[in-house]
């Protein structure tokens, strides 16, 4: 069966997309936005765990994916490049004597998920002479038919080209007009639409959405050849269109003057602010280096916590499977089980999740089909749990799965990725202004930059966008060539501060990589604005003749 | 769809072509057959075959362009694409630096990136491999975690401007990790290769498991200002973002470390150490690659930096058009000149000094002077008197690699990695500025 077959099958006409719209305009997204109908997935899902349990697995899931993805980039008052893509398939997981294979193909036909799930039988099988640790599944009961889909108002593959070119457009132009000598914008939208369905009887059809403006400006002073740059403020969130909207409410003026933003973003306005701040990091004072407490913005620390949490707490690093590319974690087994691993100051509590609206985790199910949840992973500055999927919780004594797989695409093996990870706000009223008033000889930093942390994630790196110094409790300008080094059980144990909920803010990755073949997902951290004292900060200007 | 010949790309892309209604129409297609295991905790992990293949179809309407994918091939799908990319384009403003499709160009054709035996690999050959992985590290007391990945990857590209270029390649990448089984140890050891009978996985997890059991009882040196040796896996990492900035607009436009105070690049200036010659080929015997870039341009063999001189830069057409310069593509493959040197040669040289066998989450710092951060991992060791005299913990470097090029002591003979062909090096003055507990 070829795939107009299967495209009849479905009812999905391909030929009447083709028809021309009366208004060019009026038609944002020329692909398959309509959905393929359920029935139809079901259909092919269960010819494919046929095929598989007849081989010989005992367990199967199959998912099938279409991934919609739209890129705009554009330089200065230029619009460079548009590029809708479309990927299509399925990707067959089973276990057969105790051991996992995969097999994916674009080719979604009865004939060829059958092809795909007896060859992913024969994978597990080819492979199940070297296995020494058969695979272990906690209990997942089957949810039927249901769905689940990311509440968003404003679907943004039907915002028309026009609308989000003159955006970038407009983005541009204002950040040149405020003295930027360069620009690169960029918009990047996905919908995922995935199927999924296994031998314990769900069927899960769900449509998540992400967006993420972004830009880079640069301003240059040609006479002496120094360059300075900085990035947009916004995060990539799992939200629609709105989150562009650059409601006031979504506006945060932080002590400094800077802006920054929660849950709505206005990019114009970034990008002219942005263009001002890096000429300003051009006269800025070079920092001196030393311990200096640090006051970390949302908008930065969401990449400390991620690097310096969130992955040393994934089980499969503790457990040595990401051993070779990723690596392992200091946050051994041990440590958990002792219950008194100080991980951070007893205000220090990390949570993970998958449900917080608007974050780029949010799906109602993961990709092996559990419901997701919310848990701790750090509660008063002790380690509590980790974050683990199907084959991994009974390692730790626990008969539920954290719901927290994923797989980038149909044709990749899904496996445990990062769940939300989050700082809670401090619980007593404090606001970021009452932070930094409380820091003698400090450091405000605003913005994610450079990082780097080790492959058992002690030893991090970071560099950021904005700094400004703190004396006796005020800011008294900006600072330039600053990144910090600390070791991530010192760090947290030395947090000293929590702003509270009012202050509390999501921010995020859309390309956090892990495994082999090398995967993306998306992941969120919320915090407040903390404080951290006695950190190493480091000089990174250099010369190079 | 199963791999298409010459053949078969070009009729499909006529096909295709014949569909466009625009000013101008590019396609390109291509797939990818393979597989590949995850062995870990000297068990096998997870193991997968995919196929998939791609058609990207870009349309001009004079400044305006916009680009459409797909990955199915019926004819409905392949029309879609046609008719979705010129609707983009037809709502895309004017690009004023948008440029038309290039005309027909001579490739040089580079059989030796095919092998018939790479193509042909099963699930039991890549079981084999985990398993000849698997034995070396018990009878070391170590246990492994590595990374087999094959496949066969063809790529075609034609025009309405009467471009076409066709190429198939196969490729195999294995990596892997050995931790002595207290976890005090870890080595590590990669190879690529096109053509498997190049590949010999036992030999290379030998070199990792003898890594491993050497790294045991790491001590702590003061970070600072070390000579260091760095294995090719190493190096390769730190020269990358050197290619990067070798890009010639970044370089005009005043914000790369090849800019000059007072504009200009510094385009025929001595920038590094006089032992330095970086040049490229896609056609070498050792690093076969596909002879054309993105957009369709032939890769030729080109001289990046020689002595230390800085002979090329690379531009986008339309970079080149505006400053009258050729449009040198990227580079297709780094590979940089070294001499006779074995690894331990090199070693049996040096009187005080830290070996590093591979790097890790290297980030840019500061872009005005490419200085780089990241840490050594998987077997760092203490020289002294020409000999390894004991594994010393890790540490974070913050250097860049201009800097590190004007401190070559010593090259030695260049090997794979990566694509590439880079030499062993010995570097005066390398500066780490921490130390990482991490093992």
């Amino acid at each position: 069966m070829e795939r107009r077959d299967f495209l009849q099958l479905s009812g999905f006409a391909a030929g009447a997309l083709l028809i021309p719209s009366w208004d060019p305009y009026a038609r944002p997204w020329s692909g398959s936005l309509t959905p393929i109908p359920t029935a139809d997935k079901k259909q092919l899902a269960n010819i494919a765990l046929d095929a598989a349990r007849a081989r010989g697995a005992t367990y199967a899931d199959v998912r099938i994916a279409r991934q919609l993805n739209q890129f705009i980039n554009g330089r200065e008052t230029k619009i460079q490049n548009i590029t809708n893509t479309e990927s299509f398939g399925v990707g067959i997981r089973v276990i057969a004597e105790g051991t996992w294979g995969f097999a994916a193909t674009q080719d979604v036909t009865p004939d060829g998920v059958k092809r795909a799930a007896e060859k992913a039988v024969a994978i597990a099988k080819a492979n199940s002479r070297l296995q020494t640790e058969p695979v272990t599944l906690a209990p997942q009961r089957g949810y039927g038919d249901v769905s689940w889909r990311t509440p968003i108002e404003k679907n943004p593959f039907e915002i028309s080209i026009k609308e989000k070119a003159d955006l970038l457009t407009a983005v541009g132009d204002a950040a040149l007009k405020a003295g930027a000598s360069f620009i690169f914008t960029g918009l990047f939208l996905v919908n995922e639409q995935k199927y999924f369905a296994s031998t314990d009887g769900s069927y899960i059809d769900q449509d998540v959405h992400r967006v993420w403006p972004n830009f880079q400006i640069t301003v240059v002073d040609k006479a002496s050849g120094k360059f300075e740059t900085r990035d947009a403020l916004s995060a990539p969130v799992g939200m629609g269109w709105e989150y562009l909207a650059g409601r006031p409410a979504g506006k945060v003026k932080t002590a400094a003057g800077a802006l920054t933003y929660s849950t709505s973003y206005d990019m114009l306005e970034d990008a002219t602010l942005g263009a001002a701040q890096a000429k300003e990091k051009q006269k800025a004072k070079s920092v001196e280096a030393g311990k200096w407490d640090l006051v970390l913005d949302p908008s930065h620390i969401w990449l400390t916590i991620h690097e310096s949490v969130g992955h040393p707490l994934e089980l499969d690093r503790v457990l040595g499977y990401e051993a070779n590319y990723a690596g392992t974690s200091f946050a051994t087994l041990d440590k958990w089980r002792s219950k008194s691993f100080r991980y951070g100051s007893p205000i220090v509590n990390f949570v993970a999740d998958k449900i917080q609206p608007g974050s780029l985790g949010a799906v109602g199910y993961d990709d092996e089909g559990v419901k997701t949840r919310e848990w701790d992973l750090v509660k008063d500055g002790i380690l509590v749990n980790y974050e683990a999927i199907r084959d991994q919780v009974h390692i730790l004594g626990q008969r539920e799965s954290h719901g927290c797989c994923y797989s980038d695409s149909w044709s990749d093996i899904q496996f445990q990725r990062m769940p939300n990870v989050s700082l809670r706000p401090g619980t007593k009223p404090l606001t970021p202004s009452q932070v930094i008033a409380g820091v003698d000889k400090g450091i405000f930093i605003v913005g994610d930059g450079s990082y780097s942390i080790d492959q058992q994630r002690y030893n991090f790196q970071f560099g950021v966008q904005l700094f400004y110094e703190i004396r006796k409790g005020k800011i008294v300008g900006m600072l330039r060539d600053v990144a910090y080094q600390s070791n991530t059980q010192e760090f947290w144990n030395a947090g000293a501060a929590i702003a509270d909920r009012r202050d509390y803010r999501l921010n995020g990755s859309f390309f956090d990589g892990k495994g082999q073949p090398g995967q993306v997902s998306a992941v969120s951290h919320g915090a407040a604005t903390t404080r951290v004292n006695g950190v190493n900060v480091i000089n990174t200007a250099r010369k190079i003749g | 769809m199963p791999e298409l010949n010459e053949t078969q790309a070009r009729e499909l892309l006529t096909r295709a072509l014949k569909l466009s209604k625009a000013e101008a129409c590019e396609i390109n297609i291509g797939g990818n057959t393979g597989g590949n295991i995850r062995y870990a905790r000297n068990t096998v992990s997870t193991a997968g075959a995919t196929e998939d293949s791609n058609l990207v179809v870009q349309s001009f309407f004079g400044l305006r362009n916009g680009t459409a994918t797909a990955n199915q091939f019926d004819d409905a799908t392949i029309e879609r694409a046609v008719r979705q990319s010129e609707e983009l384009a037809r709502l895309a403003p004017e690009d004023p630096e948008s440029m038309m499709p290039l005309g027909p160009q001579t490739y040089t054709p580079v059989p030796a990136a095919y092998s018939e035996a790479t193509a042909a690999i099963t699930p039991e050959y890549r079981a084999n491999v985990a398993e000849g992985s698997i034995g070396p590290a018990k009878q070391a007391g170590c246990v492994a975690a590595g990374f087999l990945q094959d496949g066969s990857n063809w790529q075609a590209m034609a025009n309405t401007a009467g471009l076409f270029a066709y190429h198939r390649q196969t490729g195999l990448n294995f990596s892997v990790t050995m931790r002595t089984e207290d976890g005090t140890g870890s080595g590590y050891a990669e190879r690529d290769v096109n053509d498997i009978s190049r590949f010999d996985g036992g030999a290379a997890s030998r070199i990792a498991a003898q890594k491993a059991t050497a790294s045991r009882e790491a001590k702590a040196i003061e970070p600072g200002k070390y000579t260091v040796i760095m294995e090719p896996t190493a190096a390769v990492d730190l020269l990358q973002p050197l290619a990067f900035s070798l890009n010639a607009r970044q370089a005009d436009e005043g914000r790369s470390p090849l800019s000059k105070p007072g504009g200009g690049t510094r385009l025929g200036e001595k920038l590094v150490d006089e032992a330095v010659t970086i040049t490229s080929d896609p056609t070498h015997p050792d690093i076969p690659t596909a002879p054309w870039g993105g957009d369709g341009r032939p890769f030729a063999p080109t001289t990046w930096i020689e002595k230390g001189v800085i002979k090329n830069l690379f531009y986008s057409r339309y970079w080149a058009q505006k400053q009258g310069k050729p449009a040198t593509p990227f580079p297709a493959n780094l590979i940089m000149a070294g001499g006779d040197a074995s690894l331990e040669d090199l070693i049996k040289d040096t009187a005080r000094g830290v070996l590093i066998t591979r790097f890790w989450y290297i980030r840019f710092v500061d872009p005005q002077t490419l200085l780089l951060t990241g840490l050594t991992r998987d077997g760092t060791f203490y020289i002294e008197n020409g000999q390894i005299k004991h594994a010393i913990k890790n540490f974070r470097f913050n250097e860049s690699p201009i800097i590190m090029l004007n401190n070559v002591d010593a090259l030695g003979r260049p090997e794979r990695a990566q694509g590439n062909l880079i030499p062993p090096m010995r570097i005066r003055d390398f500066t780490f500025t921490s130390l990482s507990d991490a093992v």
